[in-house]
């Protein structure tokens, strides 16, 4: 458990130490279970690694434009976290910011980039927050859990997004469940010649530094750690009011989901479609708890984990092996971390 | 509404809420003890693809085993992780979930490759009890339905007495509420837990191969599609108490066969509304629910 204090400590050689051997060993289960199922693993581990690393435009186009979103969801689960609530539904959120992105997106032809691009955010962010609001209010005037019922809107938003791009959104020759592309002014920009990484990726660290700034040298982020240390002493002895915190702390994580969605369709899918994330709701929580649930260890798990879900591709295509069993790498994550106690340091 | 109508409607009703009600049942018991587990979507996928691996050479009787056993596989790494090592439940269980996705989702195209399983699976044929069935309006219903759907009815009650006649079912209550008073009263709270845990992750087995060999006739990845998260609602809803789940497992199945009833009356309204129906219906049934009964207090926290 951190201690309560408005210091500024930066990850040491030993907390990113711990993260990545929690990560190898991730790794390390999925090629024994690769072994056992009879699976070659070399294949495997090739594709993997050349998906990922194998050439500057593996490794900028898909590796860091995978990490993106899960640095942003990884922030925004922390965000909830560290208040004492889980948010299990980013994936939901992520959803809805992106048809929310999307609907801006097609309505702003010839606004130029300058309104655009930050209306189009914002939007997303919006749209996050308020699909989290009801998990919210249900929480502090209902005592419903927030796990249940943000992982219940998940189904919801998938609902909503197959509505859209069969009805409203719906391309004009209305054949495909997809949307017409965004405008491009919308459209956030590449930022290195060559290669499709958009400015997203540079919003996700500022975001990360924003976040890590709130967390270690505010009083409001001070009160939010207090809150989730334990709720009890914060409202008694710290006279601080836990629920505002706590649904603040919320609906902060709702919109940075949902800003999340809203920079996958910005910044690389420029249009909706179904199923747009592939889990990245999910694997969030596990680079949310291998990053310790600091900021900026945050970023580096969400580098490895971008960085496995860009060889998941190349493994599924060019080894056969289903981009679903990256899945075992995130429980065992997920697992190793919670059972050595290591949530928080 | 015509009675043909209305029979085919509450039989789907039952047909759909039998998975519901039978994780929801055990996961009953698991929270009774303390333990949430949101890890029971994996158990079923688990459950549903052992029985279906198992069912293609055996029969579907044995796939019912077989997915309890599986069931049983990802209740085991659940409760070590959780009583064994103490790990926060909510993080434990979600990720019992995602490694279970992506090890059937492996093992699924190791078996069967990427043309899936297909119609390979031998299903279990919905058997009409002699007598009850021709009741007028709700025997087809109830009593034409595949043999899952008979043992949840024997299971419902079956876990009411385990848990409210039995010296186990006090322990584990106890556990539930009190984990520290139970231990200093002799109980031995971790083992009681485990049990429950195990209990839960069995009948999550049994409700993937209800899935599987009763409902959709074949297995796919990710094909339990959130309800194992839908059944952990159910037992708030059902306030802990098999009766109860039973009610709120069929409700949900209604609100899931409302879409083909709605369907067959050429309803205008898009089908997504029906898709999202028993999850908004979930989420306003807890808000009204959790305001008006209590979970075990001891729920989600390690002893």
């Amino acid at each position: 458990m951190t201690a309560l204090a408005l210091d500024a400590h930066l990850p040491t050689a030993r907390s990113i130490g711990r993260t990545a051997g929690a990560f190898v060993l991730g790794l390390s289960l999925l090629v024994v279970f690769l072994l056992a199922a009879g699976f070659n693993v070399t294949e495997a581990l090739a594709a993997l690694w050349n998906g990922a690393f194998g050439s500057w435009y593996a490794f900028t186009s898909v590796t860091l434009v995978h990490a993106t979103p899960l640095i942003l969801l990884g922030l925004a689960f922390t965000l909830g976290s560290r208040a004492g609530a889980f948010n299990i539904g980013m994936e939901g959120q992520f959803a809805v910011g992106a048809v929310a992105a999307t609907w801006l997106g097609l309505e702003l032809t010839g606004v130029p980039a300058i309104l655009a691009l930050p209306a189009v955010m914002a939007a997303g962010a919006l749209a996050g927050a308020l699909w989290i609001a009801a998990p919210v209010v249900l929480r502090v005037r209902f005592g419903v859990t927030e796990v249940i019922s943000t992982l219940l809107l998940n189904f919801v938003a998938d609902a909503v997004v197959s509505y859209a791009v069969t009805g409203p959104l719906q391309e004009p020759s209305r054949v495909y469940p997809e949307s017409a592309p965004i405008a491009a002014s919308a459209r956030l920009p590449h930022i290195l010649p060559g290669s499709r990484l958009h400015l997203g990726f540079v919003l996700a660290l500022v975001i990360a530094g924003l976040l890590w700034i709130l967390l270690r040298k505010t009083t409001g982020g001070f009160k939010l750690r207090a809150v989730g240390a334990g709720p009890v002493a914060a409202r008694v002895t710290g006279k601080i009011a836990t629920v505002t915190v706590l649904a603040t702390a919320l609906l902060g994580s709702g919109a940075l989901a949902g800003l999340g969605g809203a920079m996958e369709v910005s910044g690389v899918s420029y249009a909706l479609y179904q199923n747009l994330s592939p889990g990245y709701g999910f694997t969030a929580i596990a680079v949310a708890l291998l990053g310790a649930e600091e900021p900026l260890l945050v970023v580096l798990a969400g580098l490895l984990f971008g960085a496995l879900d860009a060889g998941a591709g190349v493994m599924q295509r060019d080894a056969g092996i289903p981009a679903v069993a990256v899945q075992v790498v995130e429980a065992v994550v997920l697992l190793t971390v919670v059972v050595s106690g290591r949530k928080r340091e | 509404m015509s009675a043909d109508l209305f029979t085919a409607f509450a039989a789907a009703s039952v047909r759909v809420a039998t998975p519901l009600a039978l994780a929801a049942t055990g996961e009953t018991i698991a929270e009774r003890g303390g333990v949430i587990n949101l890890g029971i979507e994996g158990a079923m996928l688990s459950g549903a693809l052992a029985s279906a691996v198992v069912a293609v050479s055996a029969g579907p009787e044995w796939g019912i085993v077989a997915g309890v056993a599986g069931g049983i596989v990802a209740g085991a790494v659940f409760a070590a992780a959780v009583v064994g090592a103490r790990a926060d439940q909510i993080i434990a269980g979600t990720a019992i979930t995602l490694g279970f996705t992506g090890i059937t989702g492996l093992l699924a195209r190791r078996v069967w490759g990427t043309a899936g399983a297909g119609l390979s699976v031998p299903t279990l044929a919905p058997v009409a009890v002699p007598g009850l069935a021709v009741i007028p309006w709700i025997g087809p219903a109830f009593f034409n339905q595949s043999l899952l759907t008979y043992l949840c009815y024997l299971l419902i009650p079956a876990a009411a007495w385990l848990l409210f006649r039995t010296r186990f079912g006090l322990e584990l209550r106890a556990s539930g509420e009190s984990p520290v008073s139970a231990a200093a009263v002799g109980v031995r709270v971790a083992r009681v837990r485990v049990a429950g845990v195990l209990i839960g992750g069995a009948a999550a087995g049994l409700a993937g191969a209800s899935l599987v060999l009763a409902q959709v006739g074949t297995f796919t990845e990710r094909m339990t599609a959130g309800r194992g998260f839908i059944a952990i609602a159910i037992v708030v809803l059902g306030r802990w108490n098999p009766f109860g789940v039973a009610a709120a497992a069929l409700l949900f199945g209604a609100a899931t066969a409302l879409q083909f009833l709605l369907q067959a009356t050429g309803s205008t309204v898009p089908y997504q509304f029906f898709l999202a129906l028993p999850y908004l219906l979930a989420l306003a049934v807890l808000g009204v629910a959790v305001g008006r009964s209590r979970g075990p207090a001891a729920l989600g926290r390690p002893h």
